[in-house]
């Protein structure tokens, strides 16, 4: 260990960067994986098998995984976030070229035993591009509209890709945690709100470049007696579901609405239907505080770290995290029309969980190097 | 080369204030989520409950098992067959996967192109994902087949129902009828919620309509667990249904078989077969046997009928669908004899001593009425005039009695009106009165119309059962007794048997004279037994068999008009036979005995078959022997099997 220029704090040592990972919230995690197991083994009829037993194990390894990625020194994520970024944009072509269809959009690589779903890495490569690209600029820079020109096209292009597929929660979910990083990278307010004014009057040309049953799921939003067997059914359903579990809930495997199958695909996106559905609203409670626990560790994590980089990614990444939890849960309540996004850790998916995992390796990464020295490189 | 932000404290400031305010505004969503929470779980639970609930629970009723329909002798008549069906259910992604599967069912039912479509286009608008039929009537081994590749027929299954098998087929078909889907008209005026069940069959003809709310029994219920596509995961509950009642009819099958042989034998060279005929309890009024030929086979109808099938049916001359036996009207000709004599003798227009002439015609004005007997039968008293079949006595007892006085003795006869039998499409006649010719043609009733009258032609028609009736009350003493076909009834599982054999002396008097009773006796027995009688060659020892004389019977004979023969055809010498089938008269025959105590009587009409005693009269003379010596109504002892299922 050599000393370094004036000022710098000294290297810190493994035990150190060990003591520095927040234990807290690997159980605050944890907890929230187990709580996913549980309700997967509900969602199939009290059987591990398919989902429960593989969401643990696939838990475990993310685990590992990580607090790998926390132990990265963040210069690592500073210099691989473009090929990240640039890598994610050529995986979602090669998903809209070659991609395996389900649910009526393609959104699967396959990839020998493996299903890769593109969009979960582009989550994390763009808040990663983001940070690293605001880490070099000036807070006045960050605020002229010169320099918004390129985040603003590292968030629209793989939006453009994700809207191909299509998957607009994912669409929404970049848009909007791309939008809070400008925000908080200083992005002039006035800009936000001509976005605003700009996105509502393109909202018609939307309207048109949208597939039939998106326009259904907004129309049915709007109007849920509309089509109540058809479109409208799924969220219905749900409706039911959490409604009718009470405060406590039906009691666990007790849930008539998803074991009967009357939630549409109550494993993925509905996951919280079906967990809420059995353990009511204290459930819900508790769940939802578990996810509340992380942003605010999020959060925390984001004001203490010395550089800019860090404040950025653990930013990126607890508004992604709200950003899941919020639309996964408004839409299942019947507050959001009906996108793809499922709940973090919770919901059966391996790539999603891996690329929640990863951020949140990211963001115990920047609490545990929270008084690195970055360079500035842009 | 590494260099620093100096104005990392700026950047870091507005960031801390951004976060802060996007942190609030996340919490601030994040108590929305609460909110909506507490809204659905608290505010709104119950309905959401009695939503739920309503989803997973299904109440599907329980067709109960029709009650069964024995003869007399426990002779089963209708019975029920376990149907097993192949159906499917489609679920909401399951639309493609449906076509797959059909695919596969047609390598085991042979279901075909045509079909394959009309069930997809009916999967696709069933309701709540309700099954449908794809197969009825499945054999064993397509049912084995079918569950033996079940794992690779997802949404199908076997339903297990009951169809109606009539193991007499057409011999009891127009007594028993058979039944089909519920129609829009059966439904008036019941409000059976069993009658929405889409497998429940009504009874749309004979006892199955008469009977029908006895048959049908009470629906129970099931309340079942079932999942989003409708398909059952578990029982909650279930009340069973009652059967329906099993009935016993007062109908003997062997006679019954009898009887139609009979009557087919008879007419072996006719063009068709075409008649009817009624044997019944004189004193009970039990229908015995009850024939109308042709039939049809109700089991056709039970597993539905082609297109063709009923149009073949509906095409026949013989009218197979029509049950003559009640429906047919046809004039009664000289049958009718016997009710104008006690009319006469009733109102007093002639009594046992009085003498009338027959000349071989009557002339009324300038219109010549003839006797059949064109030499004449000279001076007659009403015993002759009826073993004669005397035309001219009748013209003129006819005129002396007038046609009010007919009328109403028609009318205790049991003419012109439908009786209690119960029997759907059962015909009511016509019984002319001046009342109903003024209605009916807005014409005054004419003498020459008594005269018609007088010899059951003209305006008057009858049915074969009402000739059954009529002569019933002039044998049974002159009791108003009526047609019945349910000898009993039990609740399913309860002992089903006939009452011990007693009379049923409801029946009131219709108050005629019992000595003018016994005259109109007396000439029916003349017309059998008395070698002048217009049906001596019916006599049972006429043809030299010695039979018991216990089982002598009375009769009449009539012969039906379908077309008035004119002079000139006359004249030609054109007979019966050689107009076309359709154009010849109708032979008719009542009878009733033993003639010293009798019990039975009989009436036979022959669609087409001339001449009543020749045609008509051979028939009521087998099957009233047959029945005198089968002598069902004393001897309940024979029933056979107890039905109690």
């Amino acid at each position: 260990m050599t000393s370094l220029s004036l000022g710098a704090p000294a290297p810190i040592g493994f035990g150190e960067k060990l003591w520095r990972i927040n234990w807290g919230l690997v159980l605050v995690l944890s907890l929230i994986a187990g709580i996913g197991v549980v309700a997967l083994y509900s969602a199939a009829g009290g059987h591990f098998e398919p989902w429960a037993a593989k969401h643990a194990i696939r838990y475990g390894v993310a685990l590992a995984l990580m607090l790998v990625v926390a132990l990265v020194h963040p210069k690592v994520w500073l210099s691989l976030a473009w090929p990240l970024y640039i890598a994610s944009l050529l995986l979602l072509v090669a998903v809209d070229v070659a991609g395996k269809i389900g649910m009526g959009a393609q959104r699967w690589l396959v990839i020998g035993p493996l299903q890769v779903q593109p969009s979960e890495i582009t989550k994390v490569a763009v808040i990663l591009v983001l940070a690293r690209y605001y880490h070099g600029l000036s807070r006045e820079q960050a605020g002229r509209l010169v320099y918004t020109l390129a985040p603003v096209v590292v968030i629209l292009a793989p939006v453009g890709l994700v809207m191909v597929q299509p998957d607009l929660g994912t669409a929404m979910m970049v848009m909007l945690g791309g939008a809070a990083l400008l925000f908080v990278a200083g992005v002039r307010l006035w800009m936000f709100l001509a976005a605003a004014v700009c996105a509502v009057g393109c909202l018609p040309i939307a309207w048109t470049f949208m597939h039939e049953y998106q326009r259904k799921r907004v129309l049915t939003f709007l109007d849920p007696d509309r089509d109540p067997l058809g479109a409208g059914y799924h969220i219905t359903q749900s409706k039911i579901a959490i409604g009718s579990g009470g405060l406590f809930g039906k009691g666990f495997l007790h849930g008539t609405q998803s074991s009967l199958n009357f939630l549409p695909e109550k494993q993925t996106d509905f996951i919280f239907t079906t967990f809420v559905e059995e353990w009511g609203m204290v459930g819900a409670c508790v769940l939802l505080a578990l996810f509340a626990l992380v942003l605010i560790w999020g959060f925390s994590i984001a004001l203490r770290s010395q550089h800019h980089f860090g404040r950025l990614v653990a930013l990126g990444v607890t508004a992604m995290m709200f950003l899941y939890v919020f639309i996964n849960t408004a839409m299942v309540m019947g507050l959001l029309p009906v996108v793809g996004v499922p709940l973090p850790l919770v919901s059966n998916g391996g790539t999603a969980m891996v690329s929640v995992m990863f951020a949140c390796g990211l963001l115990i990464g920047v609490n545990v190097y929270r008084d690195a020295q970055l360079p500035l490189a842009r | 080369m590494i260099r620093f932000r100096k104005d990392d404290g700026a950047r870091a400031g507005l960031f801390t204030r951004r976060a802060l305010l996007l942190g609030g505004a996340q919490l601030t969503l994040m108590s929305a989520l609460a909110g909506r929470l507490y809204q659905l779980q608290i505010l709104e639970s119950e309905r959401f409950s009695t939503l739920a609930e309503e989803n997973r629970v299904n109440v599907r009723l329980l067709a109960p098992t029709r009650g069964l329909i024995f003869d007399r002798t426990g002779e089963p008549l209708a019975v029920n067959r376990n149907n097993f069906r192949a159906m499917l259910a489609s679920d909401r992604d399951r639309g493609r996967s449906a076509e797959i599967v059909l695919g596969r069912l047609d390598q085991i039912l042979d279901i075909g192109e045509a079909e394959r479509t009309r069930l997809l286009r009916e999967l696709r608008r069933s309701r709540n994902f309700q099954p449908v039929v794809v197969r009825e009537n499945l054999d064993w081994e397509q049912v084995s087949r079918i569950e033996f590749n079940a794992p690779d027929l997802p949404g199908v299954f076997i339903d297990i129902g009951q169809t109606r098998d009539y193991p007499q087929g057409e011999l009891m078909s127009h007594i028993v009828g058979y039944t089909g889907r519920v129609s829009e008209e059966d439904l008036a005026g019941r409000d059976d919620p069993l009658l929405q069940l889409p497998t429940i069959r009504f009874g749309k003809k004979g006892v199955e309509r008469a009977l029908e709310d006895d048959l049908r029994g009470h629906a129970g219920a099931v309340q079942v667990e079932v999942n989003a596509v409708g398909r059952i995961v578990r029982e909650l509950d279930r009340t069973e249904g009652q059967p329906g009642d099993n009935v016993l009819l007062t109908v003997d099958v062997e006679l019954q078989r009898f009887a139609a042989d009979r009557l087919r034998a008879q007419q072996a060279n006719a063009e068709h077969k075409s008649g009817s005929l009624v044997v019944m309890d004189i004193v009970t009024g039990d229908i015995l046997a009850m024939v109308s030929e042709p039939g049809f086979d109700p089991n056709v109808f039970a597993r539905g009928i082609t297109p063709a099938e009923w149009r073949d049916l509906l095409e026949d001359p013989a009218h197979p669908l029509n049950n003559k036996a009640i429906a047919g009207v046809y004039p009664p000709g000289s049958t009718y004899k016997v009710a104008v004599a006690l009319a006469a003798l009733e109102s007093g227009a002639i009594d046992g001593g009085t003498i009338l002439n027959c000349p071989g015609f009557i002339e009324l004005g300038n219109i010549k009425f003839h006797c059949w007997w064109k030499g004449g039968h000279g001076g007659l008293n009403v015993v002759g005039g009826i073993s004669n079949s005397c035309d001219c006595f009748f013209y003129q007892a006819a005129q002396r009695t007038g046609v009010d006085k007919i009328d109403e003795m028609a009318t205790k006869l049991g003419f012109g009106q439908v009786s209690t039998l119960g029997l759907p499409g059962e015909a009511a006649g016509n019984q002319p009165s001046r009342a109903w010719k003024q209605d009916k043609y807005n014409v005054p009733w004419q003498p020459g119309d008594t005269f018609n009258l007088g010899i059951g032609q003209g305006y008057m028609t009858a049915t074969p059962l009402q000739l059954a009736i009529m002569t019933s009350r002039i044998a049974n003493g002159g009791y108003d007794v009526q047609p019945n076909l349910l000898l009993a009834k039990a609740a399913p599982r309860q002992e089903l048997a006939p009452p011990t054999p007693q009379l049923k002396v409801s029946a009131s008097s219709l108050r005629i004279d019992r000595r003018h009773l016994a005259l109109v006796h007396e000439g029916m027995n003349q017309v059998v037994n008395s070698p002048t009688g217009t049906a001596a060659q019916l006599r049972l020892d006429a043809e030299n068999k010695p039979i018991d004389p216990a089982f002598h019977f009375a009769g009449k004979t009539g012969t039906a008009q379908v077309k008035r023969i004119t002079e000139r055809e006359r004249a030609m010498g054109i007979t019966q036979e050689q107009l076309p089938w359709h154009l010849r008269h109708h032979a008719l025959f009542v009878c009733f005995g033993p003639v010293d105590n009798p019990r039975y009587a009989c009436a036979v009409v022959v669609e087409h078959g001339m001449a009543g005693g020749a045609t008509a009269g051979p028939i009521g003379r087998d099957v009233l022997l047959e029945t005198m010596k089968r002598d069902p109504s004393r001897r309940l002892d024979r029933f056979r099997k107890t039905a109690s299922l």
